[in-house]
């Protein structure tokens, strides 16, 4: 089962971030992990969170733009060579990773990457053909 | 000549044309009589104000060819506006035409001291814009030596310059600059160089602009103006007084109006320029809305030359741009933005000249949900497109920067649509 994540864009201007992660406070919205890419013009702002639907409610009324996004959260062991493992297996299946981002869970010795692919379904597939643990939504807002 | 003299002619060529504008032009001929006024009307040139206004709405209406007053084997030379094909504005010439356009660009240049030993140097783009061939013919007539550079390729000028020793240069002032600067970056020292005036036209610049030429270049900067649909350049000119510009009234006769009412304004006060040509055949045009703000200056210029002055534009009375010589509406990015996305965004549109440069236009496009995607490859892809798009419509290469909605400024109802850090006004 894929895993959403909610994507925020964000014109580089002092203090936006700021406003992004007050308005998810104050919907009681827990940050899991959060990666920033940006231009010279602007940034967006991928967010893993524990409720999404409320995040993306509370980001959308405090006038942000947001989309939804099917992405893979997989675990892996904490240790060197593992995230190239699962880059293996999806690289053997032709699949096109558009980035990835990573964290530490708090729960065992495990990290978790998030991956985003065109096809998130075949990328679900593959890892857990591959013998990779992909964690759900409902593990993952548990984390 | 005599300003008695000079009214007699205007007077008469102004009868002339309008008998061929009805005779010739049906399009005319319809808004004449619409108006209830026929070419046994007018007498006198003071009967001008009996004539309607032609704007370029009628030009639209007629695209391409039909507001020419001869026959197509008579026109010699077609030039055209920049804009997208319901914007764009032909115009023709005829053989006489041409004559007539070298004629009042000779006199331009003249003006500036320009004589048969010159090289002129003429960096304005040569193609369906006015500017290139315009110089050229009046240069040529002056017995000058041509140098037809075109634009571009600045360092190249800066070394014709040098090895031919230019004296005369024809560009658009932030070229002017823009060469400046690359002379400055290359060490070649203006003071050092024969080049001794420049022509500049086709955009609106300011005193505080000359001042900076002047000085970059060593040379007297001289403003000259025109529009394609009058001739192109050549219906204004400085000469070396540098207090407004001369206007060829025997052939262009300027009237100022107040853009609201259409009613004339008093000499030295304010208001929208509009011409009537008095000789042109391929496209004679009766009171040509030029939506450019000026005043006549009614005080004799020390220079002696007895056709009036126009004070230099400081300003439209409508939304067009004038951006490196090119003419962008507004409406035309509302276009663009609308095939690309399907919907019209709020946008703003930003221009600035950079310090010592060419002017830059800057479209702020506020992002909607359904342009917005996760990957930045896509939103690059929307921007550029969107770049792409808008230089093929315009032919200027514009910046886009996406911005968050409701970044842009509304003012009550209408937003505010441009922001021009030009100051032209200094």
């Amino acid at each position: 089962m894929s895993a959403i994540q909610i994507s925020v864009f964000l014109e580089n201007k002092s203090g936006r971030l700021a406003e992004v992660t007050q308005a998810l406070a104050k919907a009681n919205v827990n940050i899991r992990a959060l990666s920033l890419a940006e231009t010279i013009d602007y940034g967006v702002l991928r967010l893993i969170v524990n409720r999404p639907q409320e995040a993306s409610e509370a980001l959308t009324s405090a006038g942000f733009i947001v989309t939804e996004t099917d992405v893979v959260a997989a675990e892996m062991p904490d240790r060197p060579g593992a995230l190239a493992a699962l880059v293996e297996v999806l690289t053997r299946q032709r699949l096109n990773i558009e980035y990835c981002y990573a964290f530490v869970a708090k729960r065992g010795d495990n990290a978790v990457v998030i991956f985003r692919v065109d096809d998130a379904q075949a990328a679900l597939s593959a890892l857990e053909g591959g013998g990779a643990h992909v964690l759900s939504g409902a593990e993952l807002s548990g984390l | 000549m005599a300003p008695r003299e000079l009214r007699a002619l205007q007077s008469q060529r102004l009868q002339d044309v309008v008998r061929l504008v009805y005779d010739r032009v049906p399009h005319y001929r319809k808004k004449l009589d619409a108006a209830g006024v026929g070419p046994d009307d007018i007498q006198d040139i003071e009967d001008i104000s009996k004539l309607p206004f032609t704007t370029k709405e009628d030009l639209r209406e007629t695209y391409p060819f039909g507001m020419f007053g001869v026959p197509m084997e008579e026109v010699v030379r077609i030039h055209a506006s920049s804009g997208t094909t319901g914007k764009q504005t032909v115009v023709g010439y005829t053989r006489k035409d041409i004559h007539t356009w070298a004629e009042v660009i000779a006199r331009t240049l003249a003006a500036g001291g320009t004589h048969a030993a010159d090289f002129v140097q003429n960096s304005y783009g040569y193609g369906l814009f006015t500017g290139g061939l315009g110089l050229h013919y009046g240069a040529e007539l002056i017995g000058a030596s041509v140098i037809p550079t075109s634009g571009g390729q600045t360092r190249r000028q800066v070394q014709i310059m040098q090895d031919f020793g230019s004296t005369v240069l024809c560009c658009t002032p932030s070229y002017a600059l823009v060469i400046g600067e690359e002379a400055r970056e290359i060490r070649v020292e203006f003071a050092k160089l024969p080049l001794r005036v420049g022509f500049l036209g086709a955009e609106p610049w300011s005193q505080t602009m000359r001042l900076e030429i002047e000085a970059a270049l060593s040379i007297d900067a001289l403003d000259i103006y025109g529009l394609s649909e009058i001739i192109g350049p050549g219906v204004g000119f400085e000469c070396l007084q540098k207090t407004g510009l001369h206007l060829n009234e025997d052939h262009f006769y300027p009237e100022v109006i107040n853009p609201e009412t259409g009613e004339p304004v008093a000499d030295g006060e304010l208001g929208e320029v509009v011409f009537t040509t008095l000789t042109k055949e391929a496209l004679p045009l009766l009171r040509y809305r030029t939506r450019d703000l000026t005043r006549i200056l009614p005080e004799p210029c020390p220079c002696g030359r007895t056709i009036r002055r126009m004070e230099r534009v400081t300003g439209r009375s409508d939304d067009m741009l004038i951006i490196r010589g090119v003419n962008v509406f507004p409406s035309q990015i509302e276009e663009v933005l609308m095939r690309v996305e399907g919907t019209t965004p709020n946008y703003l549109l930003v221009v600035d000249r950079k310090p010592r440069g060419m002017d830059e236009l800057e479209v702020q496009v506020e992002l909607s949900s359904h342009m917005f995607s996760d990957e930045m490859v896509k939103l690059e892809g929307v921007s550029a497109q969107i770049g792409r798009e808008l230089e093929n419509v315009l032919g200027l290469r514009v910046g886009v920067r996406l911005v968050e909605p409701k970044t842009l400024e509304r003012s009550m109802g209408k937003a505010k649509r441009v922001v021009d850090r030009r100051e032209l006004g200094k």
